[in-house]
């Protein structure tokens, strides 16, 4: 006998169908109504601490400030120690209490440690700051990186250098590079070697010193340094490190055309400004910048500046910023805390409205963003100030610098 | 000229080791027991001169009498209060509370003070000595010589004071030293209590070199043990001249070839005397 279909069992049918195709939406809403779960990994504690809790004061100023703008999520903080070994086992803690999303971790050797629990957990990860090229060479699918790599700063900041000497008219013939010797200087040396030739930069590295970044004394490396008799100190440096050499040279008397880094931290932080006082300035770091011209870099800094006063929004706070930023963007788009889901919506990143210089946010195949050109970033009375390209400076740059006993 | 200014650091460097390490030798060569927590006794030291200048204003130089004090009593009350109970055990139990005092000292400062490299801000912090063609820096130079005043004032108290002269008969001869009625518990006290005084004169001298924080202890701790083995455990003059070594080492060796290479080449050195001659340039076969 042929079954046929009462008016009730259609009625029915049409409602289950019409559930069936809706639900997604209000699924969708309640999973983006949900918030994401934001693992945060940064050096807090450890050699690279200073700069480590400097970042974490951007992690801050983005819990108050992102859910205004109607970004659901929930941070978890998670401090590596500056060691890749506890970057790795703190990942994965934090997948295990739920992390959907990971962020961090600044030092290139931790976040290799991180980004391989990532892919290894299918758990998506956002690099806030970590150059090493090597990291997104992978073929990974889960790690997205909105930060130069040292090839790219290498480029962009060794560029800066013809410009800054044709703005000043001075030309210098020879550099010392010195360098700390962890992951990030290694490949940051690599880079400026293999550049070198190729962007035809006037000068000659004519000596290479390497430091360990742990050293508390720098007094034979300057000393070798300055026994170089170069033009220009190059410099790859961290923060404790480049306080320790900057001292050195103003104690050896070593007097170059300038101090410059073709990208490094260092030179524009607080704690160096704040220590050295009138030695930390007309010190030069080519290195990605906030855009001062941008509403939202505006928006950030001030918020940055009320909530720390005393401290300098620099580019580690942008792009930590910019990092969280990113993972929330990707929740709202997605509507759904899965990884799979999340990893379709970083794919898909174009943030026009973001706070450091350069182009929309978005990644290439390989999980880069190559929107991220260097500032030429000069200390000038007590803050580091844009002075090239001239369309972004603030001020004109000042090249040679003046000696250390003719400082004010 | 170069090379002599090199060597010149090297030397003022390796005073304020030499005192550092003194310490060491010192115990060793009363007590017979190795001291595994000097490197966080010199920051103990450090830290101390640091909440001084902070919060006095007073030079670490100047605060060293009063640093140097507060660490002989710490040494005295450790040692009558606890190590003494451990002398006469085995070694590996001495290695495992000190290993433990080392580690309760790090993690308490680490909580009191947390992660960071403090400074202590010097008016003079970036003055040099112009003598000719030689460039002295003059907080090395201040370090150098309260390393070498600090040397002078503990052969003093050992060679002119009855004290010190009961200190060395114990070292020379306990049993006799029993015999003849000295106290050698009090006497053992108080030599652990100048040997944290020597190293906690060495922190205040060491702070005007480099930044405090709680991770550098052990790094000091490996470096005073090269120059006791090298100069020689027990000997004096040789945690002078062992210091004076690995100063000059590490100058000339991070000038010459790599500043990457300097503990490498320390430790080189230290490898070469063991082979020739184990018991230290200046100790006792």
């Amino acid at each position: 006998m042929k079954h046929r279909l009462n008016r009730r069992q259609f009625g029915l049918g049409v409602a289950a169908t019409g559930a069936i195709v809706v639900a997604p939406g209000p699924i969708r809403a309640v999973q983006a109504a949900t918030p994401i779960k934001i693992g945060s990994l940064l050096p807090r504690s450890g050699y690279e601490a200073l700069i480590g809790q400097g970042c974490q004061r951007s992690v801050e100023v983005a819990k108050k400030l992102l859910p205004d703008m109607g970004y659901a999520f929930e941070i978890i903080d998670a401090d590596t120690e500056s060691k890749p070994e506890v970057a790795r086992t703190q990942a994965e803690k934090l997948i295990r209490e739920g992390a959907n999303i990971l962020v961090g971790a600044f030092d290139s050797g931790q976040t290799f440690a991180i980004a391989q629990v990532a892919e290894q957990n299918g758990v998506p990860f956002v690099i806030n700051i970590g150059s090493d090229p090597a990291i997104t060479e992978q073929g990974y699918k889960f790690v997205f990186r909105n930060f130069p790599t040292s090839i790219m700063l290498g480029t962009n900041g060794l560029s800066r250098f013809n410009d800054l000497f044709k703005a000043t008219g001075a030309t210098p013939k020879t550099a010392v590079l010195m360098h700390v010797n962890d992951t990030f200087g290694q490949s940051m040396l690599k880079g400026i070697n293999a550049l070198m030739p190729k962007l035809n930069l006037p000068f000659e590295i004519v000596e290479t010193i390497a430091y360990d970044p742990q050293a508390k004394d720098l007094s034979i490396e300057v000393a070798k340094a300055k026994a170089a008799k170069a033009d220009i100190h190059m410099v790859v440096t961290r923060l404790n490190d480049a306080i320790l050499m900057t001292r050195e040279m103003v104690k050896q008397r070593y007097e170059p055309m300038g101090v410059i880094s073709p990208g490094s931290p260092g030179m524009y932080q607080t704690q160096f400004l704040k220590v050295l006082g009138k030695y930390a300035e007309y010190a030069i770091t080519n290195v990605p910048w906030l855009d001062p011209r941008q509403q939202f870099a505006q928006t950030f800094e001030a918020a940055f500046k009320k909530a720390y006063p005393d401290e300098i929004c620099d580019i580690d706070a942008g792009f930590t910023f910019e990092g969280i930023l990113i993972c929330a963007d990707a929740h709202k788009r997605a509507g759904s805390t899965k990884a799979e889901a999340l990893v379709e919506a970083l794919k898909a990143t174009n943030i026009k409205d973001r706070v450091m210089l350069g182009g929309a946010i978005a990644f290439n195949e390989k999980g880069q963003n190559v929107n991220l050109p260097s500032a030429g970033v000069q200390n000038r009375n007590g803050k580091p100030t844009v002075v090239l390209p001239a369309e972004n400076a603030e001020l004109k740059p000042v090249f040679p610098v003046p000696g250390w006993s003719r400082r004010g | 000229m170069l090379y002599l200014n090199i060597i010149i650091a090297g030397l003022l460097t390796g005073a304020v080791y030499g005192l550092m390490a003194l310490g060491l030798s010192v115990i060793f060569g009363v007590i017979r027991i190795v001291n595994f927590a000097h490197g966080e006794m010199m920051v103990v030291g450090m830290y101390a001169a640091y909440l001084i200048a902070v919060n006095t204003g007073l030079d670490p130089v100047a605060a060293l009498p009063l640093v140097t004090a507060g660490l002989f009593l710490l040494g005295y009350a450790l040692q009558r209060g606890l190590i003494n109970r451990y002398i006469a055990r085995p070694e590996h139990e001495q290695f495992l509370l000190l290993l433990a005092i080392a580690t309760i000292i790090t993690a308490s400062l680490l909580m009191g003070f947390g992660p960071d490299a403090r400074s202590v801000p010097l008016d003079y912090a970036y003055d040099s000595f112009q003598l000719g063609p030689l460039l002295l820096d003059k907080v090395r130079v201040l370090a150098a010589v309260g390393a070498v005043l600090g040397v002078v004032a503990l052969w003093g108290f050992f060679r002119l004071t009855r004290t010190g002269k009961a200190i060395r008969a114990c070292a020379d001869n306990q049993v006799g030293a029993q015999v003849v009625g000295l106290d050698i518990k009090r006497l053992y006290a108080v030599t652990f209590g100048l040997g944290a005084a020597c190293v906690g004169a060495a922190g205040c001298l060491m702070l005007l070199l480099i930044d405090v924080q709680p991770y550098i202890a052990t790094d000091y701790t490996l470096l005073a043990f090269i120059i006791v083995i090298l100069g020689g455990l027990g000997s004096m003059p040789g945690a002078l001249l062992g210091g004076a070594l690995v100063g000059v080492t590490e100058a000339l060796s991070g000038f010459a070839v790599d500043p990457s290479l300097k503990s490498a080449f320390s430790f080189a050195l230290l490898i070469l005397v063991l082979l020739v001659r184990p018991q230290g340039l200046l100790g006792r076969a």
